[in-house]
């Protein structure tokens, strides 16, 4: 280790800490102090015009029997179980593909990258229009064909799906970006020498790139992971979404996920104790899925990355997914 | 309203009148707020919804001692309005405007199918046979669209069967009774039993409205406040029109209307009640109505805002009010009415009886009511 790490004279530190003082103000005051007041409120009840009484421990007895919470619980896993590593895939897949030099390069990129500037709202309304089950495109192009398309927003047993092919269509292009600056800090040198034993490209792919490739892939688990599991817009947007505020839609009970029962419980009834209750859990769970993933992370890490992950970690419940993509830059 | 405040202005010279608007969306959060830091605005809008989490808490100011020593009618504005803003025997606002429910539908549709027109002398078992004669699974068309909808349906409906959503002393649900229940079922029947509505899937899929200004059902119940988005519509502007609420065992209509309100801890409340007397008077009244988009609450000043339109039959609202109930309101309304919707959900698409939603809504609001107290 560099020994010259601990000569800092206290002139330089004082300069060092001002310079990062107006981010970590704005992470303690924007991320832990709400934190650590959504943990207060876990012991609350709360009535209207935002006073509260303490309950102590009746928020945390009431989770062990919310039938809602094992639901959201259940669709919030499939939801990232399936979406995560095809996500995954799919953008390693694009990401080597436009790592090359083919023509119209930049606008393939541009396309593949073309959902993630766009709003999530509007997303998710372009969709809805192509979902409808009476008027929509896609089921009227599978009429063409004589076939009669199901009700991909509203049957309780396809909504769902319906909801992770979007996830996954609009999340490949962030992630895309993420594999191929991981892809251009390869060595050229690697796939040189591996040309000169003679390796096929698919070799060079899975021990070369692969290999090489395993802290981003590591890195967009985490953050995809967080993003999972805190899955709300398109879910609010896509199957809830009605004039009404409250869910008039048949497939609620698969859609509904974590997040969404957060807001159900803290918005429309106002019970918002029981909320940040449920959002501590939420923590929780996070912190421990992100602690495995960083314990099975063996290999080609370094503690920085470890410091991100665990800064990452922590700053789960406050932040949306778009966020982490920023920071991590 | 500023020609409201500049009329104001005349006979009160001294009072100043600042107005600040706000978009519908963000003025609920922003009140709650407000009333949550004592920033409440002097005069304010308020709903039914939320009349009494605001009064019962405080945040109003009651008025029936100025009411009665300035001698202001009551009886100027409808009952079931007056009692909406009532809480605990004590007057809190004065009603501003009024909406009620009716019947929309499309004379197009009547007349291809050779249905005649709903009116007065309809009741439920007319609508039921027209709703038949009206859909055309062929050709993709529905009677009548069953929409999950409160105010526009079931708060009538349940009425007009002899039953009750709340009950007056609001301390039990009406939901659990036969007569409720019976209500809900023949409504729920129209998309599962007789197939005359599209599926509650089909209608969150595409909003019932659209449904119905785009022709593919032929009747829609919904307020008077959509009048004039009606009359702005290319393709409804002169195929559709509006009857009165069909008949149950007896007549009845949800009526429901905002109110001007004081805030408890207003700084000018004699001032304030000037201005709230004044916004209430026939004179401000007569200013409103030829705006066309709402119903002065003030009685015989309905008739601008029924002239605006004359291609619909905009007299059945007001016909309506001779016989409307109050909006069911409680101290923590959005608490029950979520379970409601969420409950009424499963049974509109079929997946549990309405019975047991009905019984198993009952059960939980009464619960809510019970914390209210």
């Amino acid at each position: 280790m560099d020994k010259r790490r601990y000569r800092y004279d206290k002139n330089e530190l004082f300069w060092a800490y001002l310079m990062i003082a107006p981010t970590m103000l704005g992470l303690a005051l924007f991320y832990v102090w709400p934190v650590l007041q959504t943990f207060f409120y876990t012991f609350t009840k709360w009535g209207a015009f935002n006073n509260y009484q303490l309950t102590g421990f009746d928020n945390y007895k009431h989770l062990l029997t919310d039938q809602n919470l094992l639901k959201a619980f259940r669709n919030t896993f499939l939801f990232i179980a399936l979406s995560v590593p095809i996500s995954i895939f799919l953008s390693i897949v694009v990401a080597v593909l436009l790592n090359q030099k083919v023509r119209g390069l930049s606008v393939y990129r541009t396309i593949y990258y073309l959902p993630v500037v766009t709003m999530p709202a509007a997303i998710a309304m372009v969709w809805k229009w192509l979902y409808n089950a009476d008027y929509g495109l896609i089921n009227y192009l599978l009429s063409l064909v004589h076939i009669r398309g199901p009700q991909w927003l509203t049957d309780p047993r396809i909504a769902m799906y319906s909801v992770i092919v979007v996830a996954i269509w609009s999340s490949i292009g962030s992630n895309m970006i993420i594999f191929l600056s991981g892809l251009q800090g390869i060595s050229s040198t690697y796939y040189e020498a591996a040309s000169i034993d003679g390796a096929s490209p698919l070799r060079k792919f899975w021990m070369i790139t692969l290999p090489l490739l395993t802290p981003t892939v590591f890195f967009v688990a985490v953050v995809s992971l967080i993003g999972g599991f805190q899955v709300f817009d398109l879910i609010f947007m896509m199957v809830v979404g009605s004039s009404a505020g409250t869910a008039t839609t048949p497939a609620i009970d698969t859609t509904q996920t974590v997040v969404y029962l957060f807001y159900r419980y803290a918005f429309m009834l106002n019970n918002k104790g029981y909320a940040a209750t449920v959002a501590m859990v939420l923590f929780v769970i996070i912190l421990a899925v992100t602690y495995v993933q960083m314990k099975l992370q063996k290999n080609g890490f370094t503690t920085n990355r470890r410091l991100v992950g665990w800064l990452l970690a922590l700053m789960a419940p406050g932040a949306g997914r778009r966020h982490y993509s920023f920071t991590s830059f | 309203m500023e020609q409201i405040v500049s009329k104001f202005k005349e006979t009160h010279p001294n009072i100043d009148v600042k107005v600040e608007l706000t978009p519908n969306k963000q003025y609920w959060s922003k009140m709650e707020t407000a009333a949550a830091g004592d920033q409440l605005p002097d005069v304010f809008w308020m709903n039914g919804p939320r009349i009494v989490k605001f009064a019962a808490n405080g945040q109003l100011l009651p008025i029936s001692d100025q009411i009665k020593a300035d001698k202001v009618d009551m009886s100027n504005y409808p009952e079931a309005l007056v009692k909406l803003y009532t809480v605990n025997g004590k007057n809190y606002g004065i009603p501003k405007d009024y909406d009620t429910i009716g019947l929309w539908y499309n004379k197009k549709m009547f007349d291809e199918a050779g249905v005649k027109y709903p009116d007065e002398s309809w009741d439920w078992n007319a609508l039921l046979d027209a709703a038949k004669k009206l859909t055309n699974p062929a050709k993709g068309v529905w009677g009548i669209a069953a929409a999950l909808d409160s105010q526009g349906v079931y708060y009538n409906m349940i009425p007009q069967n002899g039953g009750y959503v709340i009950s007056d002393d609001k301390k039990t649900s009406g939901y659990d009774k036969p007569e409720a229940i019976e209500a809900l079922k023949f409504w729920t029947d129209l998309i599962t039993v007789y197939k005359v509505s599209p599926t509650q899937a089909q209608m969150t899929d595409t909003e019932p409205m659209q449904l119905f200004t785009s022709g593919k059902v032929a009747m829609y119940f919904d307020g008077s406040w959509d009048a004039i988005e009606y009359s702005k519509n290319e393709y409804t502007k002169d195929k559709v029109n509006v009857a009165v609420w069909p008949q149950g065992k007896k007549r009845a209509a949800v009526i429901h209307g905002l109110a001007n309100v004081i805030a408890a801890k207003t700084k000018h409340p004699k001032e304030a009640w000037e201005f709230v007397k004044f916004l209430g008077s026939k004179e401000a009244a007569d200013i409103q109505a030829k705006t066309g988009t709402v119903i002065p609450a003030y009685k015989g000043t309905e008739s601008a805002w029924v002239n605006s339109m004359p291609n619909f039959n905009l007299k059945a609202f007001i016909d309506m009010v001779a016989y409307s109930v109050p909006y069911p309101v409680s101290k923590d309304t959005s608490k029950w009415t979520t379970v409601e919707t969420e409950q009424f959900t499963k049974a509109w698409s079929g997946q549990i009886k309405i019975e047991d939603a009905a019984k198993e809504v009952a059960k939980q609001m009464n619960g809510f009511l019970a914390q209210e107290q």
